[in-house]
Formats: structure tokens, sequence, C-alpha cells
């Protein structure tokens, strides 16, 4: 198993070199002078020059391309010059808010997901069936940005059950119930696409499953229905939802961009919007490149899952 | 009598675990070299278990596949470069699976069309007549030309293929398992078109199968595949009444035929040898009742001590 | 193509999704023509005017612009973007993984590692990092948007292409002399093209919702420009003290994405094959039961352990009825090899797992008749009565030893499994119970083979694993649907040997279903023939294959080649077995056999006693009853 471990993570490295290529070229495609793009309109030639000389700016791009990545490599990653701090120290910062709520939305979209999609299988065409079914269409079909706005609209406005927005209260202690509480609507509204996707390939996964020799074998064995659905054919089934579970993570990080614009919550999506808006390169630069390196060790995390479940993945 | 077909050290190794760039972690040899005449006219058998390398040896001798070593020489051409467009005219394939071996998306007509227009440049109104002689010969009506293969039963989608390795005019058909997939009673059908088409047109054919029954009714010479080499080679009549490899003996003892008890000729382990880790010797010596120190360590060569019958075999049973 | 409209308007919902689609696509199309006021014209005093008012049927936003206006204006930006997006993605994508899957190797290798690159990214940060070098914008959303699918599309029709380059046809292709490229448009594309349809009616709600983020994030359209993102973007500040400027432009996305959704699956649908037979239904776990009213069973016969009385079972699929097994009477007494031969189609393994209520269902249904578990009926029992009796009196072995044990379990704790789900054993002694079984069915090193993987073990390795499986709980009767047939002659001998000693020691009854008469000769005391689901003829081995009485059997076994009768030509039987959805009137054989006269097509012929041992079913076969 470690020896599965130690190659998936070399065999990351590539991936993890290609992103910051790839990266690399995107910004590198902004017109005009880089330096003057990355300061601002009002910066003043000395600033340029400056700049200029620590990031090698003046150089052939490939020459470029290195020092940057010995930079990235030592953790350095620039300075925004709009917030005025380095910009790892904000990257940490807010992808600290975007892991609690997309971790938390993740969590949601598999359990839920999951268990819609066995019931629904195992009750094909019953009522549950419908109506999960009918749930999932709904859900993958609302734009998450809408729901969370009607849900401010019904739970925090009229209903006042939970605070509008924010992370935190304005006032008052940082504890966990108060994070719970400001947590739940945008928790929710991310994970209701990521649930009814999961929902839907669960269902699928397992049907595709039922219909396998090895069920019938186990039906012909004298195992009871229940162990059938929830043993044989969920465990097959994982096999085929395992992989998208990965995906949905990568989709419940990018929708968060969208809830914490709507929830104003301070994550890592509203820092970048923001920093687009004020052209404020080196922070988006930093920024994408930390969050898909975070991605793919998480997606390592799901192959060595997936290495454990299925045993002809050859470790 | 002339040669359809020489074979002469024919030799396929797959490379596993391969790489970006740089060797194959491994190889393994599907085929390993093998020597063989087919002559004009004659009906070579090739029987084997799954596995042994009947179908890559097949498709190297249609140019689906390079082969890694050793020449091809068809009606005395020799041809190296696999490019199915040159062997298509000479020698055609008839594959196991006939539902999947036609295009699902292509009338039938459009698939018969195919090797006229591209292999021999025919107009229209010649190819339409050739179609209609050549379903003639397979006995098959007009009117399934406008149709799609899924309309047909596994027989006749069987005659379709047939069909189409005849219209490109070849003399030399690989029959590669073509009635496994049918059902008893079909199969004696194609097998007897496949006995009709040969003498109408003078055919030479290579008759892969697994289904010793089978291969015995229609073969003149058997050639015996084991783990990607010939075991042995000889006059069907011959192969399995007095088989003279050991190989050879265990199959036909294994058949299972009316009127003979059942008894398990073999008591060891029946698994094949492992193909990344091939034996030095011979292949056969783990199964092989009459082994001995040489079988381990030397690797026997095909060879006629006189009989009619070679086997690669150093302790061969008398015939 | 009609048969693909006819099938998509027969989902209902589909049906909905595209009206409901068709009116939004031609109201966009028309929305330069209607009388609508300027979509951007600002008209601050008439700000956030409520809906329905007069000149103003949703209201105005917070610059007093007319809602319905922007709606419309906005719906048709929004529906082109996202739909020139899906095509762009669909085309580029589709191109890669064609090439890529066709060619296979070296190309295959690198394009691969390159969409792997960018879908490592989760897609959202792709297209903020595009939007962000090229400045935010409509088109540049809609180019980030379309870039960031593409892998998504070249991956899965990569995959697609994959299988099909390696599907004989494109080797025949080959050997008709065409070119790659001739082969890449004529055969692979055409075969890949309704997956690539599936692939973009199932994105283009998504593209939308898409673009429509990045509207709603202000990187899209541009002010004073509206797309329904960022109308709803715009919306945002006033969502409390003016829903409506929310609720009209998310109304709407959330309705077009919905039809587009609805639209999609059911394309899906009618497009896959599979899901037209209506393969992908849940099998129940017991086959359905609907005898006819007023059913009632006939006396069992005491002897025997298993009987089958009159037993049909159908498969009900859309309008079409199988009749799979029409009244089947068998009987198999203790300790007695019975043989169950017929050609493909024949009912065989249907007839097999009735027994037992493991035919699908849906689509399968037990229509008539009884199976007698010593004198009781197990047609229509309670399930739990079922599954007690399931592997623990009457137990099975398949065809496909692969693909019959579970992949991701060790065959350890799958006999560990067979044993406890009929026993209250702890496990320590079940698992010692299941090397005993892996023993006793002569597999080396028992104890250590216990916790291999089916993927680990050889063909006939796995088919020793089924046979212990089945001898787990000391079942009376062992049913074995043609458990050799995927393995080698010289695996089978073997196999079949194992199964010979193991029922004269422990006095098992076997059905053993099978299309080798060899197999049968060596292994059976009598055999039955099935013929289109009713069995034409049944004795004992050696009368039977001595001489055959049914013509079908007759000329079924001069048909098949037996080892050692040297060259020869083979007695055919011409035409093909009758499908089971339309058998004709009287004998299933007539049409194929040389003997046939009138009375043949006509009622029903009877399965009639021969002699003393056998029955033939027809009136007029092939021997008398004095010589039988
Ligand atoms: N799930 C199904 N849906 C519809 N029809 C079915 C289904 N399963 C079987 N049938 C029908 O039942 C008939 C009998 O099939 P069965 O599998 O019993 O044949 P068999 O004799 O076992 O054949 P084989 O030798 O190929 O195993 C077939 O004609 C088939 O059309
Ligand atoms: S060479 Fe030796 S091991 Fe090989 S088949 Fe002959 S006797 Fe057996
Ligand atoms: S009943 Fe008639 S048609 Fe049927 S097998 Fe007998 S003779 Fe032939
Ligand atoms: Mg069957």
């Amino acid at each position: 198993m470690t020896g599965y471990i130690l190659k998936r993570l070399i065999s990351a490295i590539p991936v993890l070199i290609g992103i910051s290529i790839v990266v690399f070229l995107i910004m590198a495609m902004i017109p005009g002078d880089p330096a003057t793009a990355i300061l601002g309109s009002y910066a003043t030639p000395e600033n340029v020059a400056e700049l200029n000389r620590d990031l090698g700016l003046d150089k052939p791009l490939v020459q470029r391309y290195f020092i940057w990545l010995s930079n990235l490599m030592q953790g350095d990653l620039g300075r925004s010059f709009n917030l005025n701090r380095p910009v790892l120290d904000e990257v940490l910062e807010r992808f600290n808010a975007t892991l609690i709520l997309a971790g938390t939305s993740f969590v949601l979209c598999s359990v839920l997901g999951i268990a819609a999609g066995v019931i629904s299988a195992a009750r094909q065409y019953g009522i549950a069936d419908k109506a999960i079914t009918f749930a999932v269409l709904l859900g993958i079909s609302i734009p998450s940005f809408f729901l969370g706005m009607m849900m401010i609209l019904i739970f925090a406005v009229n209903l006042r059950w939970f605070p509008v927005s924010g992370m935190w209260p304005i006032y008052g202690t940082r504890d966990i119930w108060a994070l719970i509480d400001h947590l739940t609507m945008p928790a929710l509204a991310l994970s209701v696409v990521a649930t009814g996707v999961v929902a839907r390939l669960s269902r699928s996964a397992m049907l595709e499953v039922l219909r396998q020799d090895f069920i019938r074998t186990a039906r012909a064995k004298g195992v009871h229905e229940r162990s059938i659905i929830w043993r044989h054919a969920l465990r097959a089934a994982m096999v085929s939802i395992i992989p998208v579970l990965g995906i949905q993570a990568g989709f419940v990080l990018s929708g968060a961009v969208y809830i914490e614009r709507v929830f104003q919550w301070p994550g890592i999506g509203q820092m970048l919007v923001d920093a687009i808006l004020r052209r404020d390169i080196l922070l988006v630069q930093g920024g994408v490149v930390f969050v898909a390196a975070c991605y793919v060790l998480f997606n390592i995390i799901v192959d060595v899952a997936q290495s454990l479940l299925d045993p002809r993945i050859k470790t | 009598m002339s040669l359809a077909l020489k074979l002469t050290g024919l030799t396929k190794d797959f490379p596993v675990g391969k790489r970006l760039l740089g060797p194959p972690r491994a190889v393994v040899h599907a085929v390993q070299p093998v020597t063989l005449d087919v002559e004009t006219g004659e009906t070579l058998g090739i029987v084997g278990e799954s596995g042994c390398g009947k179908s890559t040896l097949a498709r190297m001798l249609v140019g689906l596949l390079p082969p890694t070593e050793g020449a091809i020489e068809i009606e005395g051409e020799a041809l190296n470069a696999a490019n199915p467009a040159e062997f298509g005219k000479k020698i055609q394939y008839v594959f196991q699976d006939p539902l999947s071996s036609l295009n699902p998306r292509k009338t039938i007509r459009q698939i018969m069309d195919a090797p006229l227009k591209n292999l021999h440049g025919m107009a229209a109104p010649a190819r339409r007549k050739r179609i209609a002689q050549i379903f003639a010969a397979v006995n098959l009506r007009e009117e399934f030309l406008d149709r799609y293969p899924h309309e047909f039963s596994g027989g006749q989608a069987q005659r379709i293929g047939i069909a189409r390795a005849l219209a490109a005019e070849a003399r030399i058909l690989i029959l590669d398992e073509p009635v496994s997939a049918l059902d008893v009673s079909v199969q004696a059908q194609v097998l007897n078109l496949l006995a009709d088409l040969k003498t109408e047109f003078g055919l030479t054919y290579l008759f892969i199968t697994h289904d010793l029954a089978v291969v015995e009714a229609v073969s003149d010479r058997i050639a015996v595949l084991y783990f990607g080499a010939l075991v042995e080679l000889g006059p069907a009549e011959r192969i399995f009444n007095a088989p003279r490899h050991p190989y050879t003996k265990l199959l036909a003892d294994s058949a299972p035929v009316v009127g003979r008890d059942l008894s398990a000729p073999e008591g060891k382990e029946t698994e094949l040898p492992d193909p990344l880790n091939p034996p030095p010797g011979c292949s056969f010596a783990a199964r092989c009742p009459r082994a001995t120190e040489r079988c381990r360590a030397e690797v026997p060569v095909l060879e006629d001590k006189g009989s009619g019958v070679a086997a690669a075999c150093f302790h061969p049973l008398e015939g | 193509m009609s048969a693909f409209l006819k099938l998509l308007a027969r989902n209902q919902l589909a049906l909905a999704g595209l009206i409901v689609m068709g009116i939004v696509v031609v109201l966009a199309l028309l929305t330069p023509l209607l009388p609508l006021a300027d979509p951007d014209v600002t008209n601050t005093p008439a700000r956030f005017t409520p809906p329905f008012s007069e000149g103003a049927w949703l209201g105005t936003d917070h610059l007093g612009r007319d809602l319905l206006s922007r709606l419309m204006w906005g719906t048709r930006l929004s529906l082109a973007v996202g739909f020139a997006a899906a095509t762009i993605a669909a085309t580029l994508g589709a191109a890669i993984g064609i090439i890529s899957g066709f060619y296979g190797g070296r190309v295959d290798n690198i394009i691969m590692r390159f969409v792997d690159v960018l879908m490592a990214f989760p897609y959202i940060l792709l297209a903020l990092a595009i939007v962000a070098a090229l400045g935010p914008g409509l088109m540049n959303a809609l180019i980030a948007v379309a870039a960031v699918n593409i892998p998504f599309f070249a991956r899965n029709i990569r995959g697609i292409t994959v299988g099909i380059a390696h599907k004989e046809f494109v080797d025949a292709a080959r050997l008709a002399g065409l070119s790659d490229a001739k082969i890449i448009l004529t055969e692979i594309l055409p075969n890949v093209l309704p997956v690539i349809v599936i692939a973009m009616s199932t994105t283009v709600g998504w593209m939308i919702l898409e673009t429509a983020g990045l509207s709603f994030l202000g990187l899209g359209s541009q002010p004073p420009q509206a797309d329904l993102g960022s109308m709803l973007g715009e919306a945002r500040n006033a969502l409390i003290t003016n829903p409506h400027t929310s609720i009209v432009p998310g109304v709407m996305i959330l309705i077009i994405v919905m039809a587009i959704n609805l639209l999609g699956d059911g394309v899906r649908d009618a497009l896959d094959p599979r899901l037209k037979s209506g393969a992908l239904n849940r099998p129940l776990p017991a086959t359905l039961v609907a005898r006819p009213a007023g059913y009632t069973a006939p006396a069992p016969d005491g002897e025997a352990v298993l009987q089958l009385a009159g037993l049909e079972t159908q498969f009900h699929v859309g309008r079409r009825t199988y009749r799979a097994v029409g009244g089947v009477d068998l009987q198999i007494s203790p300790g007695e090899c019975v043989g169950l031969i017929g050609e493909s189609g024949s009912g065989k393994s249907v007839t097999a797992l009735s027994i037992m209520g493991l035919v699908a269902s849906p689509p399968g249904k037990i229509t008539g008749g009884s199976v007698f578990y010593k004198g009781q009926d197990l047609v229509g029992a309670p399930y739990e009565r079922l599954r007690s009796l399931r592997g623990r009196r009457v137990a099975y072995i398949f065809q496909d030893p692969l693909a019959t044990l579970h992949p991701l379990y060790t065959v350890g704790d799958q006999l560990i499994e067979a044993v406890r789900c009929h026993r209250n054993v702890p496990k320590s002694e079940a698992r010692a119970h299941a090397i005993e079984l892996l023993r006793a069915v002569r597999i080396p090193n028992a104890a250590d083979r216990v916790d291999s993987y089916p993927h680990e073990l050889s063909g006939g390795m796995r088919q020793r694993v089924g046979i212990a499986m089945a001898l787990a709980n000391d079942p009376e009767v062992i049913i074995a649907d043609e458990p050799t047939t995927a393995l080698d002659v010289t695996v089978q001998a073997q196999i079949l040997t194992l199964l010979d000693d193991l029922r004269r020691d422990r006095g098992l009854a076997i059905l053993f279903i099978t299309h080798d008469f060899g197999v049968v000769a060596q292994l059976c005391d009598r055999v039955a023939v099935m013929y289109a689901g009713r069995i034409v003829e049944d004795g004992t081995v050696d009368d039977i294959l001595a001489a055959p009485a049914h013509p079908y059997t007759k000329r079924l076994m001069a048909c098949v080649p037996e080892l050692g009768g040297g060259r020869r030509r083979l007695e055919a039987i011409p035409g093909l077995p009758p499908v089971v959805d339309n058998l004709p009137d009287g004998c299933a054989f007539a049409d194929r056999c040389d003997k046939a006269r009138d009375a043949c097509r006509q009622g029903t012929i009877p399965l009639d006693p021969l002699g003393a041992t056998r029955r033939v079913r027809c009136i007029d076969p092939e021997l008398q009853e004095a010589s039988a």
C-alpha cells in the first residue's frame, strides 16, 4: 500500500509541473507589458523597473518560467500590490474558509447522494424513486447562486433562522455554534447540485450492478436481499461512484466561487473574483496554482481509496 | 503443387507495461518462431486453447499486425510491410464474431462495396453485378443488401462476412473461429457452405478453431499450437487418432466423446506457464507425464522423424 | 431517425422538455420583432416598479429598465452563448478524442497527459484564469467555458473511440483497403456520433449555467448588456428589498436548464440501446408469478426431489411476449443426473433459473405450472421460503466463473457468506469449513487460496470455487448451467470428472445444462432435449444417444461433428430455430423437418410416452413403440 501511495505521489509530479506551466502560460497571454499589468496604471517607472528585476520580467519566457517556478518551490508566490501582503498569506487564510465550506458540502453530497441513489435504485419506479428522481432533476437544474439567494430570502430574511451572510458574527463569540449557524445555508446551497449528480450516478451504477451475474449468484446462495443491496451491490457500485466523487470535489470547489459571493463568505473564490476585477495578477496566479495543487493531492486520496476498495487495481 | 503461403520464422512479441519513453518493462512472446507452408487448395487447420496465439498468428497473416520477426510469402511473393490494403487482394479474413465484424451503421451493400471499390476500383454497375454473383454463391437473397446488420441472425451475418471476403477476390481465406459463435445446427450449414465455396473458387483455407471435432472434419492437415509455438503438424486423420506430442494426446483425451468414459486425463495443475516468465525448456514440461531433465532445459524443435507427422518433443509417443 | 423521434416522443417528460425548450427558443428568436421596450434604456424615476404594473408586466430593475424586455434579450443571449460554447467544446473535444483514441500509442499518450493536466484543475479555476488573462467580457467567458469543457469531451469520446477502434469491423475495413482517414470518417464517426450527441445534450444546460455564473460574478457580459446571469448578479444587491428583480431571471434560468435536462435525458435514453429493451430494470429478489386465475397445481410425484410440471416462463418486453419456457415437465430423483440439452435460446437457462425464482423480473414472469421441491410447490412461495431453500437445498453453478463471482470479495469471504446466510455459525468455524470445501474441489493450497480474489485465479480454479460454493450447505440438488462451456477442453475434462466424483460421493442430484452430446454421454443418467421452449424428447442417455426418436434430436446429433469421424460433410439442418415471441401452431420444428405434414402444424403436439422410459413430442417419431 505504501508503495502504491508513493507511486501515485510520484506520478503527480508531472501533473503539478503541467499545472504550473498552464497557469504560467495563461498569465503570459495578458496583452501588454507584464509589469504594468501587474502594478496597474499608477505605477511609477521605478516600480516597474524593480518588479522587472524581481520577477525577471524582461527575460525570455522560458527563463521567466523557471524563475517563477523556483520562487514557487520556495513558497514565494509574490506580493499582492493591492492588499500589500504576501500572496501566500492571503491565499492560506482564504483557502481555510473555503475548505470549511466546500469540505462540509462535499461530505453532505457524498452521503446524501449515495444514500438517495441506492434507495432510488432499490425501489425502482416506486414512490421514493420518483420523488428522488424529481428532486435530483430540480437540484441539477437550479443555479446554485439563485438557490442561495432564495434561501437567504426565505430562511434568513423571512423566517430568521439563519444569519444572512458572512462566516462569523460581527459581534459575539467565534465558537463552533456560531460557525455552524453561518455555515448551514451556504453549505446546503453548495451541495445541492453535487448531491443531485452523485445520486443520479449512484442510482444508475446500482442498477447496472444489480443486473450482473454475481448478484444472481448471491441470490442463488440465499443471501438476503438487504445484504444484496447494501453489501454486494453497493460495494461493486462504489467502484464507479468513487471517481465521480473525486470529480464532484472539483465541482464543489468551483461552485464555492458563486456561493461565497452570494453569502459573502471570505473564501478563496471571492478573493479570486475580486483579484480578477482589480487585475491583481499575482494573486490570481498564486491562488489558482495553490488550489489546483491541493485538488491534485485530494485526487491522490481518492485513488488510494479506490485501490483499497478494488483489489484488481495493482498496488 | 504451388505454395499459397510460406511462413518463415514468424514471431510476434508484445511489449507490456509500455512507458512514455524508453523500452517497455517486459515482452510477451505471443507467437514463437513459426515456420509453415500451406499448399494451394489445401485446408490447414490450426487448433489450440484460448490464449495460445491463434488469433495473433492469423492477424499477422493478413497484415493487421506487423510481425516482430520473420517473413510471409503469399503465392510466391514476399510481403513484409504490414499493409492490409496490399494483403487484401490476396488474402482475406473471416472473423469469429459475425455481428461485430459488420459496422452497425452501414447497410450490407455499403459493406460489400468497400473491398470492390477500394481494392479493385470497380465502378457502381460492375459492383452491383459482382455483388449479385457473390450473394448467389453464398445463398443470400439480394434483398438483404439494403438492410442493416442487426437485422440478421448469427448464421446469416457470418455468410455476409464470408461474402465480403470473397468480394476481395482473395484466393486464401483465414477463417478465425468462423463457427464458434454459431449454434450447432447453423454451424453445420456454414461449414458446408465453406466446403462448397472452396471447390467452386479453388480457395485455400487456414481454419482456426478450438474445437477438435470441427477441425478434424474440415482439414487436410492440422497444426497444434501450444503457448505460441507449433507443437505438432500432420495429416488430419492422424493427428488425434495417433498423436505424437503429449499435449495433442491430452487434447484428444479431454474432448468429450459419446461412448468414452469420463476420466480426467491429467492430475496435475492445468495452469499455462506465465507468459511473462516462460520456462526455459519445453513449455509443456510442467504438465507433461513424460518430461525429463532435458525437457526442462532445452527447447524442442518441430521435426518430422520420418513418420509424416512433425512434433516438437524429445520423447514423442509412438504414432 | 424516425424510430429515434418516436422513442423520444414516447417519453413524456422529454416531450415536455422539448415543448418548453421549443417555446423558449422561438421567443428568443422572435425577440427583435416583438414590441418590447429598449432593454438598455434607463429610467431611474421608475426604478423597482413591481410586476404586473402598467407598461411593465414584470416590473423594472434598479435603473428602471423594463424587466420583460431585458429578460427576453437576456435569454436570447444566454441561449446563444450556451449553445455556442457547447458546440465548440463538443467539436474540438470530439476531434481530439477521436484522433487520440484511434491512433493510440504515443499520440494518445501525449494528448491524454495534456488532458489530464487540464482536468486536474477544478474547472472554474481554469475558466477564471482564462478570464483573468483575456479580461472580463461575454466573448471571453464563452471562450473560457468552451475551453474548460474540451478536456471532458475529449476524454469521454476517446474512451468510446478506443472501444470502437478495436471492433472487428474496423479490421475488416482495413482489409477492404480503406485508408485511416476513410476509416475515421465512415466507420468510427457514425458510431461515435450518438455519444457526442448524448454528451452534448446532457451538458448544454450545464454550460448555460456556467456562462450565467461567470456573468453573475461580473466576469461575463458587461453592463448595460443583459444576459440572465448578469441580471441576477445586478439584482443581488436589491434581493431583500425587491426580490422580483432576482426571481425573474433566476426562474428563467431554472426553466431553461430543466427543460434542456429533461430533453437531454430523453435523447440519451432514446439513443442508448440498452435502455430500449428495458434491460436496465432492477431485477426483483424473486421472479414475479402470474399464473392464470384458478390455477390448481397437479398432484406431485412422491419420489422426485425436484419436479417441474407444466412450467411456463415468459418475458414481456414492450408489446412482445417471449414464451421462453412453454410448459416444461421434468423430474429429478435423488442422486440422479439429468442432462438438459438444446441450442442457444431454447430456454434451458430460463428453465433452470425459474426453479428457484431467479429469472430476472421484470421482464420475466412465471405464467404457469409448478415447481415441486419434495412435494411442495415453490412457484408463488413467499420470498423468505425461497431464500431459505436457495443454496441450502438447491444450489446453482453458473457458466462464466469470472462474472459470477463477486470481484471485490475474496473467495473465502464468499464461501463464508454462503455458509453463514443459512447457518448461524461463528466466522472462524465458517472459515475452516470454507477451506474444507476448497479442498473438496481439489484446489491446491486451499488454506492460502481462500484469501485470493477471483481475478487472481485461473478459469478452471474459479469454476472449482463456484462448485465449492454450491456445496457449502450440502444441498440435495445442484443445477449446473453450462458450467464448462467457457473453459478449455483440458480444463473441462477435469471439472466434469470432479462433478462426477462429487455426485457419487455425496449422493447429489444434478440438473446439468449443456449443448454438448459428448458431455451428456459422459456425465448424465437421463437427458431431456429442448427446442423452442419445450422438451421434445426425454429418456435415458443410452437409449436416446443410441436411437433418437425425435427428428430434431436425430438431426441435431447428425450435424455435430464428433472427434474420430474423420473428414466429412455434415448433415446440416436447414433454416433457423423459431423466435419464441412468434411460435407457430403445432410442432415448432415443422419448418425444418423433412417429415412434416399438415397434422404437424395443428394444435399442440403432446409429449407422449414411447416405451417405458421415454417420452417424445412428435406424431411421427423415428422409431415405434415396439422397437423402443
Ligand atoms: N432478460 C430477457 N429478456 C427478454 N427475453 C429473454 C431474456 N432472457 C431470456 N430471454 C429469452 O428467452 C429465451 C430462452 O433463453 P435461454 O437463456 O433460456 O436459452 P438457453 O437455452 O439457455 O440458451 P444458451 O445456450 O444460449 O444459454 C431466448 O429466446 C430469449 O429470447
Ligand atoms: S519435450 Fe518433454 S516435456 Fe515437452 S512434451 Fe515432449 S516429453 Fe513432454
Ligand atoms: S411432429 Fe411432425 S414436424 Fe414435428 S418433428 Fe414430428 S414429424 Fe417433424
Ligand atoms: Mg443458457
